[in-house]
This record gives structure tokens, C-alpha cells and sequence, in this order.
């Protein structure tokens, strides 16, 4: 069995308690509240989960740093704002299976002594709100959810609020900014939301997937999670696959798992019977991989090794036809509209890398425009407090690196 | 303005999270739903409500891009441009719509129906292309089903709809 999260996909219903429940549904949080906070901690590290929103955090290790704070009030919250393009997955679980969401959250509160949880939600996601609402609704009504869960003496309520279209507020200190009726732009770390997060109290902040792993690993043990990574890298990853391929759409393949293998044979390979040109491999902020670079394991130390990322494990496929300057174009328009505006070399760089993209898209970029965004590049990466100044540039640089001869045929000769 | 029954609902806001400063942004998405967009009024109304300053109702107000400050269409249509909803066919969603309603990115249409916004990433990259009409989402979008939806939504005013 190689699926955790889409193993019930198309299970009629799954959406509600009664048929979540039939499937062995709530179980886990039965067992987890059985034992001690700590030994709940001590599964979760111990299965090496890591963050699924794109940073990999070891999960049970941002546990550990929450026990500290027990005589204090602890926040837990669920990144909900799916934002990164290219990303599709966090939307599956809590429309189809949103009480393995809650499951997982309220194990995780019990875990770092949270009482009171939040799902930051994407404004765009109007119709899954109404799904979790209901969801939450049920769990409360039949004792899973807020006072005393399951008459173990342990609370836990969750709220839901929503974005309003902002990108950035899928960083973490950003969220909490916008959760504290700000605009959302990112805090100075450290501290950590650990140490300081909502209110200035201690925070634990995860992806919607990551939550999600939480019941079939307190069920089913560390090892169990552990044993379906290819070549010892832990559990399984969803991938979102679009662009260029016969069949887009939601995949859940163990970690490790080849590129290749997920393009020709999950995604049923590159359409029309076309070539394949390249592949961004984790949503947009990842660099992008060209078809000779494809031959590599879909796991977070492989694709850092290869110069890129496994980020949100949103696969967008290129093919042959692709105009890179273009896809450049689109990335540019898209980071100069998010940053939040915050860090004068992201709010000015990011302009004026679109302006100059635009420009050689247009054919007047004149023969120094490609060493511009480049030299821009390098002064972005590392001079910004958030990682959405490395995020910006990353991909450009390397759309302009690997296929430099299509930026400069554009160019005014 | 900001009549009894709304102000009613952004009191409940501000006794529903741990902070009040948490009302705001709920309370600015709550009037525009009602309301359609928000006014300097509302804003300034707003600031008296939660006691908050005017300058930081604003700063919130004005971050968001989800949040609107002038009047739209009655139908609002917010088309992905990014890239997996660029990708499928030689012209783009954004330019379809923009022939057949004869207007462009953040403009409305003379009789008030249509607005029409580009986009950033809406979360449909495997179900590209994909709008978003008012809070409804719809996906993998053929041209002629887009034509249908804007010609079902004429006709639905033509007939006096709500």
C-alpha cells in the first residue's frame, strides 16, 4: 500500500463523520489521547515527518520546541493558503476527507498543550469554507471536538479564517500578521512563532497535509510511515501535476519517487505526443529542471542536490514548444504583484526584473538586459526577511541560466 | 453605511476570536460580501465600531487584493493568468473574455454586469483554465462553455433575475 492521504479517494461521502468514521476515522485520536503528550511527540519524530507545505520542518522536532511553553497559552495553526502555483493538493484533503484534517490538528494540539486552533484558509476557497464548517460542526456534535474531546478532560476548538488573496500570507509570520488584523507581511525571525507567534504567544504552524499524516502515523507507527519512502526517505508526498500532460491532476507517490516516472506514468506523459522541454518540479519558486535533468528522486535532499526544491510538490511540465522568456514573463508578473512590499530590494527588484522580461519579451531588450536581472537576482537572495526575495528569484535565474540562447534570440540585435 | 443588521454581525466578530484585532479583516470581507466593495465610509464606520484607527482599517483594506474599494460588475470574473492556466491553448482565458465582453483587466462593462480582474494562481493548475465569477469557482474551461456562462447570466438579467 502505497497511498495515505488518496486512499479513500472516491469513497462516496467520505466528506462525513459517519463514513470518515467507518473507515477507521477518529481512531487515532482515541490512541493518542490514551497516551502521554510527550510519547504522542515521540511517534511523530520518530516517523521523520517532515513539513509538506515546501519548507520540510521536521514535524515532531517543532513539537518539542512547543513543550516548553506548557504553563502558556500555545496557538496551533493550519496553513490553509494554498498559493504557490503550480499546487493543488491542500484543497483535496479538506473538501473530501476535511475530518482526517481535524483529526490531525486536535492530535496535534493534545501533542503541544493547544486548546484553541485556526485553519488560515485562501479567501479564493469559498466552497471548501462551507465544507470545514460543516465538518467542524459534525466533530464538535458528536464529541470529537471542543470541550473534553471524547471525555478525556483535553479541549480543543478551531476557528476558520480566511484570507483575502495575498500570497504571502502563506509564509508563516505573515499568516499570523494577517490572523492579527494586519496586512500581511512577514515578521523578522527569530523569534520563531514557536517562542513568539499569534498574540505574542507560543505557536505551532503547519500545512494541511502535514496535519493530515498525523492520524495514520499515531495508528499505524512510526515505521509503518517510515517503511514507504523509496531508499529510507519518509512516507509518501502529493504531487500536483499540470501543464503539458495527458493526465493532470492529483497524485500521492512515496518520496524518492522518480521525476520520470511521475510525468510518463502517473501524469500518462507529455501531450499531443510532443517532446517534453522542462519540468518545474515544486511550484513555481522552484527552479526549473530541464528534460535531460528529470532522472531524480522526488525527495527534499535529491532535488536540493539537483539545484532545486520539492517545495509544494506542484509538478508543472513543459513541453517541447514552451516558450521559456515567456513562462519567465508570467513568473515575473506574478512575484512583482505578490511581494509584499515590504523589503526595498524585493518591492523595487521584483519590478524592475518584470519590466526588463517584459521588455526583451516584447523585442526591445537590448544586450545587457539578461546580466540586469541576473546581477538583480543575486541582490534579492538574502537581503529580504522573508524567503519570497530567494523565492522570486530563484526561478528566474535559472529559466535565464538553462535557456539563455531563447532570452537572447529575442533580444534587439 | 453600515446598517443595524451588519453592524450587529462585526460585533459578533469582535467577541469571536482571542483578540479583537482579529475582527478586522473578517469585518472588511463581511461588508464587501454585503455590500459588494468598500467604502471610505464603511471604512471610517468601521473605525469607529472596533475602535480602530481609520489609518489601520486602510492598511488592511488596502493590502488584500481580494478586497475591493470601488464599485465592480455585478458579476465579477477573476481569471487565472498564471502560468499551468496559460499553458493548454494558443490564446489565453483572460483574452476570450476580454473579446467577448469588449473590455480589459480591471475594467466593467457599460451596463454594470461584468467586471473583469487577472489573477494570480487560484489552485486549478490541474483543472486549468479556471475563473472565478463572484465567489463560485469553475474549472477546465472550454471556450464555448465560457460563452454559455456569460450568455446564461445575460439572459438570467434580461429576465429580470435577482
Amino acid at each position: 500500500m502505497n497511498e495515505i492521504l488518496l486512499r479513500n479517494r472516491g469513497t462516496a461521502n467520505l466528506h462525513t463523520i459517519s463514513v470518515y468514521r467507518e473507515q477507521g476515522g477518529y481512531r487515532a485520536l482515541e490512541k493518542a489521547l490514551s497516551l502521554q503528550p510527550d510519547d504522542v511527540i515521540s511517534i511523530v519524530q520518530e516517523s521523520g515527518l517532515r513539513g509538506r507545505g515546501g519548507a520540510g520542518f521536521p514535524a515532531g522536532a517543532k513539537w518539542r520546541l512547543l513543550t516548553r511553553y506548557r504553563v502558556k497559552t500555545v496557538y496551533l495553526i493550519c496553513n490553509a493558503d494554498e498559493g504557490e502555483p503550480g499546487t493543488f493538493k491542500d484543497r483535496y484533503i479538506m473538501e473530501f476527507d476535511p475530518h482526517c484534517l481535524i483529526e490531525g490538528m486536535t492530535i496535534a494540539a493534545y501533542a503541544t498543550g493547544a486548546h484553541h486552533g485556526f485553519i488560515y484558509i485562501r479567501g479564493e476557497y469559498d466552497w471548501i469554507e462551507r465544507v470545514l464548517e460543516l465538518a467542524l460542526a459534525e466533530a464538535r456534535t458528536e464529541g470529537m471536538l471542543g470541550h473534553s474531546i471524547m471525555g478525556s478532560g483535553f479541549s480543543f476548538y478551531i476557528d476558520i479564517y480566511r484570507g483575502a488573496g495575498s500570497y504571502v500570507c502563506g509564509e508563516e509570520t505573515a499568516l499570523i500578521e494577517s490572523l492579527e488584523g494586519k496586512a500581511g507581511r512577514p515578521r523578522l525571525k527569530p523569534p520563531f512563532p514557536a517562542a513568539s507567534g499569534l498574540y505574542g504567544e507560543p505557536t505551532v504552524i503547519h500545512n494541511v497535509t502535514t496535519l493530515s499524516f498525523i492520524p495514520f502515523i499515531i495508528i499505524n507507527g512510526p515505521d509503518a510511515f517510515k517503511g514507504i519512502g523509496k531508499n529510507r526517505k519518509e512516507g509518501t508526498k502529493l504531487f500536483g501535476i499540470s501543464g503539458h500532460v495527458n493526465r493532470p491532476g492529483l497524485y500521492e507517490y512515496p518520496m524518492g519517487t522518480a521525476l520520470r516516472e511521475l510525468i510518463y506514468e502517473a501524469a500518462g506523459g507529455v501531450r499531443d505526443g510532443k517532446g517534453l522541454k522542462a519540468v518545474i518540479p515544486g511550484g513555481l519558486s522552484a527552479p526549473l529542471l530541464r528534460a535531460d535533468e528529470i532522472d531524480v528522486e522526488m525527495d527534499f535532499p535529491s532535488l536540493n542536490a539537483a539545484g532545486t526544491m520539492l517545495g509544494s510538490g506542484g509538478i508543472i511540465v513543459l513541453d517541447e514548444d514552451t516558450s521559456i522568456p515567456r513562462m519567465a514573463q508570467k513568473a515575473a508578473a506574478f512575484y512583482a504583484h505578490e511581494s509584499c512590499g515590504q523589503c526595498t530590494p524585493c518591492r523595487e527588484g521584483t519590478h524592475m526584473i518584470k519590466f526588463l522580461i517584459d521588455r526583451i519579451n516584447e523585442g526591445q531588450g537590448t544586450g545587457t538586459d539578461l546580466e540586469h536581472i541576473l546581477k538583480l537576482c543575486r541582490y534579492i537572495r538574502g537581503s529580504t526577511i522573508c524567503a519570497f526575495g530567494i523565492a522570486a528569484t530563484m526561478p528566474i535565474a535559472a529559466m535565464i541560466v538553462k535557456f539563455r540562447s531563447e532570452f537572447e534570440a529575442l533580444l534587439r540585435s | 453605511m453600515i446598517d443595524a443588521g451588519l453592524k450587529k454581525e462585526i460585533e459578533g466578530l469582535m467577541i469571536k476570536f482571542p483578540c479583537i484585532d482579529s475582527a478586522i479583516l473578517p469585518s472588511l470581507t463581511l461588508i464587501q460580501e454585503r455590500k459588494g466593495f468598500i467604502s471610505q465610509g464603511d471604512m471610517e464606520e468601521l473605525s469607529r465600531i472596533l475602535k480602530f484607527s481609520q489609518a489601520r482599517i486602510f492598511s488592511v483594506a488596502s493590502f488584500y487584493s481580494m478586497l475591493k474599494l470601488r464599485p465592480r460588475g455585478k458579476y465579477h470574473l477573476q481569471v487565472c493568468t498564471n502560468i499551468s492556466c496559460s499553458l493548454l491553448r494558443e490564446k489565453t482565458l483572460m483574452e476570450h473574455l476580454s473579446r467577448i465582453l469588449g473590455i480589459g483587466d480591471g475594467e466593467t462593462t457599460g451596463d454594470g454586469l461584468f467586471s473583469l480582474e487577472a489573477v494570480e494562481c487560484l489552485g486549478s493548475c490541474g483543472y486549468a483554465p479556471a475563473m472565478m465569477i463572484n465567489s463560485d469557482h469553475f474549472e477546465n474551461l472550454g471556450f464555448d462553455q465560457v460563452d454559455r456562462i456569460i450568455e446564461s447570466l445575460r439572459e438570467k438579467e434580461r429576465a429580470g433575475g435577482v
